[in-house]
């Protein structure tokens, strides 16, 4: 095995006081009392559980929560994507599929003609959005991909992309302080 | 004809009301509800009644209907018989003890004066006497050697647990049957020989008769509790008998990595209930023990059959007539609350201590636990030797 390095660590004797066992058991149990009867509480706030109904209580999420993409619009409500690839490129579960069109617009070069997510496939890691040039996909909708019993329904195209826009936190464009108060 | 009828009443309500409610009922609330609000969770709530969950409470009901429904399996090559009656033998002990417990007095038909000192009744201040005749109406049978039946009812249920881990046919069950009994016998060893400190101090292995004593008042004001008089006795009990009941951290009998369930692993069903229940009920049993041998079991301190003494003076509220009712109504009402109050304290056990290795649970036993308890023995030998 060659030169491990071993590192000795001192073993922290027991006084006779932690020995006895008796103080030490009683100390143990003045905390689980204490939580016990400040769980106990009649009032829930001062309670300290964590715990949620979960389906009749929804949960709530952290402004960062990776929920499903959207696609981000322009001022004048046309997709902001330019299907430069990066996404689909990055993406290591290979679930976005683009098929880049020419604009009419000279001034943009080219527009996603499709934009299909696989919402099944994907495994929620956000370097889509990361990769991004022009924030155009984010996964700032705060809906957690929900079950499917129709596999064709998990794919998410462009104009629904689109439309999950209207279920974002955010503000089109960035400021979410605004849009959430 | 009435005395059956009396006893079958105190029977009800002792073993099928009392026990079985606080075994069943409230130790499985305990278990989950408490336990959840130790760990900062809400525990069961899901099972309801007409829409309230009711406390969790009908997550016990539920318990009970899915058990009855279940498949009983014994196993091929398993001794049918052994295996059924195994969980009965676990059961009963738990449950034939109560017999001895005095819930409050004997019943006086005349009426209580309590001795005093100074009234020339010479050792036995605050013994109470009654001028007319003691009804036994709040044990269910008052035995002059009642801690000794306790004890030797409690000592069967370890063949319960060997039994049915023999009967199984299963290693996994083997281990844990060897397990418990090693387990309980050590413990009983010491837990008897802690006892016998108290024994001597009382003089008396009838059970009434010790809580009776423990009414007396050293110095006028300090309650002669089993715990004032012999607290390392108190704590040797209640290490001993959380190792009785084999609940944690002494639960070395059941360990889900090494051996599964124990003896409890080839049950299924109502019979498993019942093992479960047996725990429980064990659990109980052994709290009314401590309360009535240690925490002066239906006695609450100053407060007698005929008033309420305190600093020499004497005062009945209502009159003595009404007094003595509300004081046996007083005294019902301080045992369950005592049982329920050490009930408590092992589920808090229970969740606050990491179990024990099966050595450390041998090593505490008898090399710590029982010379314990002899050297206690011996200096409250000496101590009384002493003083007599
Ligand atoms: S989150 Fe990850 S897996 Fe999902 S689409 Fe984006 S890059 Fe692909
Ligand atoms: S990286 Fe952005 S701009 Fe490029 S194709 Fe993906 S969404 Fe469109």
């Amino acid at each position: 095995m060659g030169n491990v390095n071993v590192k000795k660590v001192d073993r922290i004797q027991q006084g006779l006081w932690e020995k006895s066992y008796i103080p030490e058991i009683l100390r143990g149990l003045s905390v689980t009392a204490r939580h016990f009867f400040r769980n106990l509480n009649p009032n829930k706030e001062k309670r300290t559980i964590f715990t949620r109904d979960y389906p009749e209580e929804p949960t709530v999420y952290s402004d960062r929560y990776r929920g499903l993409h959207r696609l981000m619009l322009r001022e004048d409500g046309q997709v902001r994507c330019v299907a430069c690839m990066c996404c689909s490129t990055i993406c290591p579960a290979d679930c976005i599929h683009i098929e880049a069109a020419e604009h009419d617009d000279p001034t943009i070069e080219k527009y996603p003609d499709v934009f299909v997510i696989d919402e099944l496939r994907c495994i929620v890691c956000g370097l889509c959005v990361e990769a991004c040039p022009c924030d155009a996909i984010r996964m700032d909708t705060g809906v957690h991909i929900p079950p499917y019993t129709e596999r064709s329904t998990a794919f998410y195209d462009r104009d629904h992309l689109m439309e999950l826009g209207g279920l974002s936190q955010a503000k089109q464009g960035g400021d979410r302080s605004v849009a959430k108060s | 004809m009435v005395e059956v009828l009396i006893s079958l009443a105190k029977i009800t309500v002792i073993v099928f009301v009392f026990v079985m409610g606080v075994a069943s009922a409230m130790t499985l609330l305990g278990d989950r509800k408490q336990s959840a609000k130790i760990q900062n969770r809400i525990g069961p709530s899901q099972a309801t009644f007409f829409g309230f969950s009711l406390f969790g409470f009908p997550h016990f009901i539920a318990d009970g209907i899915k058990m009855v429904l279940k498949e009983n399996i014994t196993p091929k090559n398993a001794n049918k018989f052994l295996h059924t009656i195994a969980p009965a033998l676990v059961f009963m002990p738990a449950l034939i003890g109560w017999s001895v417990i005095p819930f409050m007095d004997h019943y006086c038909t005349g009426s209580v004066t309590t001795l005093v000192p100074g009234d020339g009744s010479g050792v036995q201040h605050y013994t109470e006497v009654c001028d007319g005749e003691w009804k036994n109406y709040f044990s269910i049978m008052h035995m002059n050697a009642g801690v000794l039946f306790a004890f030797a009812i409690a000592a069967v249920s370890v063949y319960g647990a060997a039994i049915a881990g023999w009967a199984s046919n299963s290693k996994f069950s083997l281990l844990g049957g060897l397990r418990s009994s090693a387990q309980m016998i050590s413990y009983e060893v010491s837990m008897g020989l802690s006892l016998a400190g108290v024994l001597m101090i009382y003089g008396t292995l009838n059970i009434n008769e010790m809580v009776r004593m423990q009414g007396h008042l050293i110095g006028d004001w300090l309650p002669m509790w089993g715990i004032v008089i012999q607290p390392v006795a108190f704590f040797l009990f209640m290490l001993a008998g959380l190792a009785e009941t084999k609940r944690a951290p002494f639960d070395l009998p059941e360990g889900e990595s090494e051996i599964v369930a124990g003896y409890i692993t080839e049950y299924s069903s109502m019979k498993f209930a019942m093992m479960q229940l047996a725990e429980y009920a064990a659990t109980v049993f052994i709290a009314a023990l401590i309360t009535v041998v240690f925490l002066g079991g239906w006695q609450i301190p100053y407060v007698y059959a005929d008033g309420i003494r305190i600093f020499g003076g004497v005062w009945t509220p209502f009159g003595e007539e009404v007094w003595y009712w509300i004081s046996i109504v007083l005294r019902i009402g301080a045992i369950t609350f005592k049982i329920l109050f050490l009930v408590w304290l092992q589920f808090m056990m229970r969740w606050t201590l990491p179990r024990f290795r099966y050595d450390q649970v041998m090593t505490l036993g008898w090399k710590i636990l029982l010379p314990l308890s002899i050297a206690n023995l011996f200096v409250t030998a000496l101590i009384l030797a002493i003083i007599w």
